[in-house]
């Protein structure tokens, strides 16, 4: 049973292989990357489920015994985020069959895909640091690849940018490692758990800490540690845009969640919280100013990802069960709902034939119900109830509220309403507003011009993370007593632990 | 040698911050490369130097006695290497690509993606 963890890094990699084999058949590399996501979904959440009632599951590969091997875990926490990678997967291939042209394909923009995706859930799955560092890098190359791919001048200037300061990141992450081993003589994640308690050299310990917060805070694009994204975010097709908004700033928080609970315990770890407590408020602040600046769809959207980071590092920092809890959920409909966003500016783009807002209006004349398709994850990204932000953002602040951070909460709520505000601004410019160019006649635009069927590639996906999001804003309760339990779990590492390492240690 | 291979580590963690920080983008590849050394030689030397006593069980033993270097550390900075190498060439070509295509290699000049459309700054 322990051995389906294998699954979510072997079958894009497979995947991957097999359409570099089959190097000139597109067509079939578009029926493989929905093929591949689909069947990563439906693995993904058989591990959720096992996760959910057996508790932590862990696989020694090669059959080293830990911490001597490399172990793959799948905790609660994982298996949510491996659940969540498989839907922007899917969602992503269908997309991807609408809007990327047919050079990008022949350059392997199939295959990198599912590259990506394997390395953002070699990250999830992981359970030994340096191994993690791998995972990063194998979702960094695949990510560089597909933000130069087509070499459009901003494309090539945003990568710089993105290049250099997530190799300057890892170069940080490694020489962490490094201290880290140097003084516990393990990198296994569980073992380290259980060692960093008995060390009796703890003299750099702060600083470790600090090095992995550098890192992780620059894959999550933490305040004063963001400024490659929104350089970056917005150059590629608006398909890669998603899959990069949805889920690779996510594998920062998602390190960060991992490494300040089950790593380095509360007393370790301290200063880290206090560091994060005040880097989440400025992230929340001046991300949203960012984008409310904003006029390019896209670049509004980019600086609305950092501005929403915030949120999960403020609930993630408070490390109360409901706080972790409330900040699982904001990332999990986060993801939905942003990847969503980028999907539709893709869709206004073709409908109008501009990302930039001043130029472009009318399109709720022309067409409502596209309207309702921007409206669904844009007011559930704001938190207006009954969709999923409201309740998201109702537990962070709650969770805020009973831990005293009055001054923060306040930085939230207030960040909510500018959110609201950008998103409005999309509106109005958008959908609302007349077209500057004058009346437009429906129905003569880029998306019309393309096949029925690629015209359902693109909806498809809108519609489909539209209903999560309705979804998870009607049902709620179940979920969050889901995430609920996710984040009992993760404060209580002593399950992991003893679920790697056989409890031998 | 430790001591050595310290000093080694931060004239190249010193000359590589400095290069990072230059507007031309051969020195910024030059700045990565030196950062991505200086790791892996701290993780060769934090991970304590051993001379001449090889990991290797003697014959009829049970297990290693005495003082051993860690070949871990060694692993490691072989990946990383071998990471390092493939990233490095990848950056390389990308940032020859971007002065073909941009005509510049002039950091300073490469602001276009993070300037407001018709901002004038």
């Amino acid at each position: 049973m322990n051995r389906i963890i294998m699954l979510p890094l072997l079958i894009p990699l497979v995947t991957a292989v097999a359409m570099l084999l089959l190097r000139n058949r597109v067509q079939l590399h578009r029926v493989l990357n929905v093929v591949s996501a689909a069947l990563s979904g439906v693995v993904a959440l058989a591990i959720f489920s096992a996760t959910m009632s057996s508790g932590v599951l862990s696989l020694q590969v090669g059959g080293w015994e830990a911490p001597f091997g490399i172990s793959l875990v799948a905790d609660r926490l994982s298996a949510v985020m491996v659940v969540m990678s498989a839907l922007i997967g899917l969602c992503t291939a269908l997309y991807s069959i609408g809007t990327i042209d047919e050079d990008r394909e022949h350059y392997f923009y199939h295959p990198l895909l599912q590259l990506l995706l394997m390395g953002v859930n070699g990250a999830f799955l992981t359970g030994d640091i340096f191994n993690l560092y791998v995972w990063f890098e194998v979702m960094l190359i695949s990510s560089f690849v597909l933000l130069v791919l087509g070499g459009l001048p901003q494309q090539l200037e945003g990568a710089i940018k993105y290049v250099t300061l997530n190799l300057l990141s890892s170069a940080i992450f490694l020489a962490a490692v490094g201290i880290l081993y140097g003084m516990a003589g393990t990198l296994n994640m569980a073992d380290l758990a259980v060692r960093i308690p008995l060390l009796e050299h703890r003299e750099l310990l702060t600083v470790v800490a600090v090095l992995f917060m550098i890192t992780f805070g620059v894959k999550a694009a933490v305040f004063p540690l963001f400024f490659w994204l929104p350089a970056s975010y917005h150059t590629p097709p608006v398909a890669v845009s998603a899959v990069f908004a949805g889920l690779l700033t996510k594998v920062g928080v998602y390190a960060i969640m991992r490494f300040f609970t089950t790593v380095f315990v509360r007393d370790d770890a301290a200063l880290i919280y206090d560091i994060l407590l005040w880097s989440s408020g400025f992230t929340m602040v001046v991300g949203v100013l960012g984008a409310v600046a904003q006029y390019d769809m896209r670049k509004l959207l980019s600086f609305h990802i950092i501005s929403q980071i915030g949120y999960m590092i403020f609930a993630v920092a408070l490390q109360s069960p409901l706080a972790v809890a409330g900040g699982l959920f904001y990332m999990v409909h986060n993801i939905v709902a942003k990847t969503n966003l980028f999907y539709v500016s893709g869709l206004v783009k073709r409908l109008a034939g501009s990302y930039c807002l001043r130029d472009i209006g009318g399109l709720y004349r022309l067409y409502p119900l596209f309207g309702l398709l921007f409206l669904v994850p844009a007011l559930g990204l704001a938190g207006i109830p009954p969709l999923s932000g409201f309740w998201a953002k109702l537990v962070v602040i709650r969770a805020g509220i009973e831990a005293g951070a009055w001054g923060l909460t306040a930085v939230a709520l207030s960040v909510s309403m500018l959110t609201l505000f950008s998103m409005i601004k999309i509106w109005n410019e958008a959908f609302w507003k007349d077209d500057p160019r004058g009346e437009q006649s429906a129905g003569r635009t880029e998306y019309h011009a393309i096949g029925r069927l690629k015209q359902g590639m693109i909806i498809a996906p809108i519609v489909v993370l539209g209903l999560v999001t309705v979804v998870f804003g009607f049902w709620f309760e179940p979920f969050f007593e889901m995430m609920m339990l996710v984040a009992e779990e993760l404060l209580e590492p002593a399950r992991y632990i003893r679920s790697v390492t056989g409890g031998v240690l | 040698m430790t001591f050595l291979l310290a000093v080694i580590i931060g004239v190249l963690y010193a000359a590589g911050t400095y290069l990072i920080l230059r507007r031309s983008m051969v020195k910024v590849i030059f700045g990565l490369i030196f950062l991505g050394h200086a790791a892996n030689l701290m993780i060769f030397t934090v991970g304590r130097l051993t001379k001449g006593a090889p990991a290797f069980v003697a014959e009829g033993a049970s297990g290693l006695t005495g003082a051993f270097a860690d070949p871990l550390p060694q692993a490691l900075i072989l990946t990383a290497i071998v990471i390092g190498f493939g990233v490095q060439a990848f950056t390389i070509v990308l940032f020859k690509r971007t002065y073909q295509t941009l005509g510049t290699e002039d950091l300073d000049e490469m602001r276009r993606t993070d300037q407001l459309p018709g901002g004038k700054s």
